[in-house]
């Protein structure tokens, strides 16, 4: 969209030299009654028809005070070429930098611009039109206190009342981009890294080799890219996020931004890596402990509220699989972010031993439309309409198939009957767990009424067994830690009362230790279980933030 | 035949990591003679406490001219708390770290 000043605006100021390194600034036009800028590039049948005719113009008011520029977008040797091809006797000057037609805003060449000695516009077009550029000469001819001059009339005969103009070369794609990064560079605060080039190495490698990828290839973050990313949020770039485990390093704004970009985000996604950023970096969510076990523990991003259909966030089939470009690369940029800003490298912090494939991306939204019961972020104390990431540290999933329940009560056994054996099957009152639910599975439950703390009853109640059965023994060695018992079925001896050995002890310390979801595709009945880690303050609990755009 | 230079142009990119080097501290000598008082930290891994207590068991019954200190992390999740930190290097000329399972 055209911004070219209009009548009675203020013309931006400038200063341009011309093909003999003269320089002309704005000030020089205060010395005249009106001054008419010419905006031209070469190759434009345009510019070529209007020259000869701000030419003749010239020549008849140049005596009269009328001061007149062409400004060539063009480079010296094409400038130099126009000039001569329509014998200009007036001033050349060149915008090759095109830092002037951008700030006079125009969308086409030629562009003119009438300004008074006092830097108001007077009268400015596009293209070429018959009409305008005789209110342009009767406008500069009152202002330089002479009748409007006959002579362009004589040879106008043969000019059409209209012709389009050609595009401005700030348009080009190569200098659209130049621009944007010029005008943005102040915005930018972190070092410049010149990627040497060779046959050998692209830029590619070269990211690859300095060890900030995660295995798969980054979209190079160069100015203009990261420049783009930051125009998707309000928030300033330099507002410090988080900091981010293990090395706590503070992540600004911009350095999330270009690590969304290597991770290939568009810049509508960057709200959401900032609010993940920021969830995943609180103590409750404990990112440090989560990087650094040897457990199979990795962030799971789940997001709800509108957002999801604004970018594009897969929330049916196929869920947790490869396809939306939203869910791909929101959580590998949250990985990214963890591994450059933080410093968590597998082999160094990152001691997983066998890690699972979460561990490049794990980005799922909530299908809230195919679901009976409240989203998670409502459950949670959001409003619907608010959009949130929730953060959850957790494993792969794993399959819970019950295609015969008809009953909620049924396939909530189903579902207890899986979770027994999460981590390990003697192992209780120790972890968190997320329960996706497909949404054939949640028609099961909506038909009989069942809430998601029923589920979560029944999952208690399922799971549920005699402490005996779950301590370490000679059968087993491992089981479930004294310190997960409550502490009132301790003896002073510090092993379990005689009474609590019989007592049953469910999986989860507590039902919210549950979290529920619903995700994936309508046909399907099977859910997942993603197993968490240590649960409460020994370990990670899940955390919600809001999404702010 | 010349081949003409077949250099691209360079991409300039914004450095995506925290751009600062890690503090780099040199190790403290390796103290071959336990004196003062030695620091037990157990970091609440499991068993970690039976193992702090055979080492005390096992130092005192050898007379070593040490004063024994126990520490206890709250939880080998996270880093240990500043606080925590700093009353051992207040408190210890060396320490003993029960780490893993």
């Amino acid at each position: 969209m055209s911004e070219l000043p209009g009548q009675g605006a203020t013309a931006p100021p400038f200063t341009l030299p011309d093909t003999s390194n003269h320089r002309h600034t704005f000030k020089d036009l205060s010395e005249h009654p009106a001054t008419l800028l010419f905006f031209v590039k070469r190759d434009c049948a345009t510019c070529d028809l209007t020259a000869p005719v701000v030419e003749r113009l010239f020549a008849a008011l140049t005596s009269s005070g009328l001061n007149v520029l062409t400004i060539s977008q063009s480079n010296t040797a094409d400038t130099s070429d126009f000039a001569a091809a329509h014998k200009l006797s007036m001033p050349v000057v060149l915008d090759h930098d095109l830092e002037i037609s951008e700030a006079y805003g125009f969308d086409a060449v030629p562009a003119l611009v009438l300004i008074a000695a006092d830097r108001t516009v007077l009268k400015s077009f596009e293209g070429w039109s018959k009409h305008d550029f005789r209110e342009l000469v009767t406008i500069a001819a009152n202002r330089c206190d002479v009748a409007p001059p006959s002579t362009w009339e004589v040879h106008n005969e043969t000019l059409p009342e209209q012709r389009p103009g050609c595009a401005s070369r700030v348009h080009e794609p190569e200098q659209a981009q130049r621009l944007a990064v010029k005008r943005g560079e102040d915005r930018l605060a972190s070092r410049r890294v010149r990627l040497p080039s060779s046959l050998n190495e692209d830029e590619f490698e070269l990211l690859s080799n300095r060890g900030l990828t995660d295995g798969l290839p980054v979209v190079p973050p160069t100015e203009a890219r990261v420049l783009r990313m930051l125009d998707a949020t309000s928030r300033a770039a330099t507002e410090v996020v988080a900091r981010v485990p293990p090395n706590l390093q503070p992540a600004t704004v911009e350095k999330i931004a270009i690590n969304a970009v290597m991770a290939g985000c568009r810049p509508s996604y960057l709200p959401v890596v900032l609010a993940a950023v920021e969830a995943a970096c609180t103590d409750t969510f404990n990112l440090h402990g989560v990087l650094a076990t040897t457990y199979f523990a990795s962030p799971v991003i789940i997001v709800n509220g509108p957002i999801r259909h604004e970018i594009k966030i897969n929330s049916g089939r196929n869920v947790f699989g490869q396809g939306s470009r939203a869910n791909a690369t929101i959580g590998r940029a949250l990985q990214l972010v963890v591994r450059n800003l933080g410093g968590g490298r597998p082999g160094q912090v990152d001691m997983s031993t066998l890690g699972h494939p979460g561990k490049y991306t794990c980005c799922i939204g909530e299908y809230e439309e195919a679901s009976c019961w409240d989203p998670l972020h409502v459950e949670r104390g959001f409003a619907p309409t608010q959009s949130t990431v929730t953060l959850f540290a957790g494993e792969a999933p794993s399959a819970v198939r019950d295609q015969r329940s008809r009953s909620a009560r049924s396939l909530a056994t189903s579902l207890g009957l899986s979770l027994g054996a999460v981590s390990h099957a003697k192992l209780h009152g120790m972890s968190e767990v997320l329960l996706v639910v497909s949404p054939e599975h949640n028609r099961t439950f909506q038909r009989d009424g069942y809430t998601k703390n029923d589920v979560r009853t029944r999952i208690q109640e399922v799971t549920a067994r005699p402490v005996q059965e779950l301590l370490p023994d000679e059968v087993c060695e491992d089981g479930t830690p004294l310190r997960a018992l409550p502490a009132d079925w301790i003896g002073a001896d510090g092993q379990p009362k005689e009474d609590a050995l019989t007592r049953l002890f469910p999986k989860f310390l507590s039902p919210e230790n549950i979290v529920i979801v619903v995700a994936g595709g309508t046909a399907g009945k099977f859910s997942a279980v993603v197993g968490g880690w240590a649960a409460g303050g020994e370990g990670s609990t899940a955390v919600t933030k809001e999404i702010i755009q | 035949m010349l081949v003409s230079c077949c250099m691209r142009e360079s991409t300039v990119i914004l450095d995506p990591t925290s751009e600062q080097e890690p503090i780099r501290r040199p190790l403290a000598p390796r103290a071959t003679v336990l004196r003062g008082s030695v620091g037990l930290v157990d970091i609440s891994k499991s068993r970690g406490e039976i193992f702090c207590d055979e080492l005390q068991r096992l130092i005192v019954e050898r007379n070593y001219d040490i004063e024994i200190v126990r520490f206890r992390k709250p939880t080998f999740t996270k880093p240990a708390p500043p606080a925590l930190r700093n009353e051992i290097a207040a408190r210890c000329t060396a320490i003993i770290q029960a780490l893993a399972d």
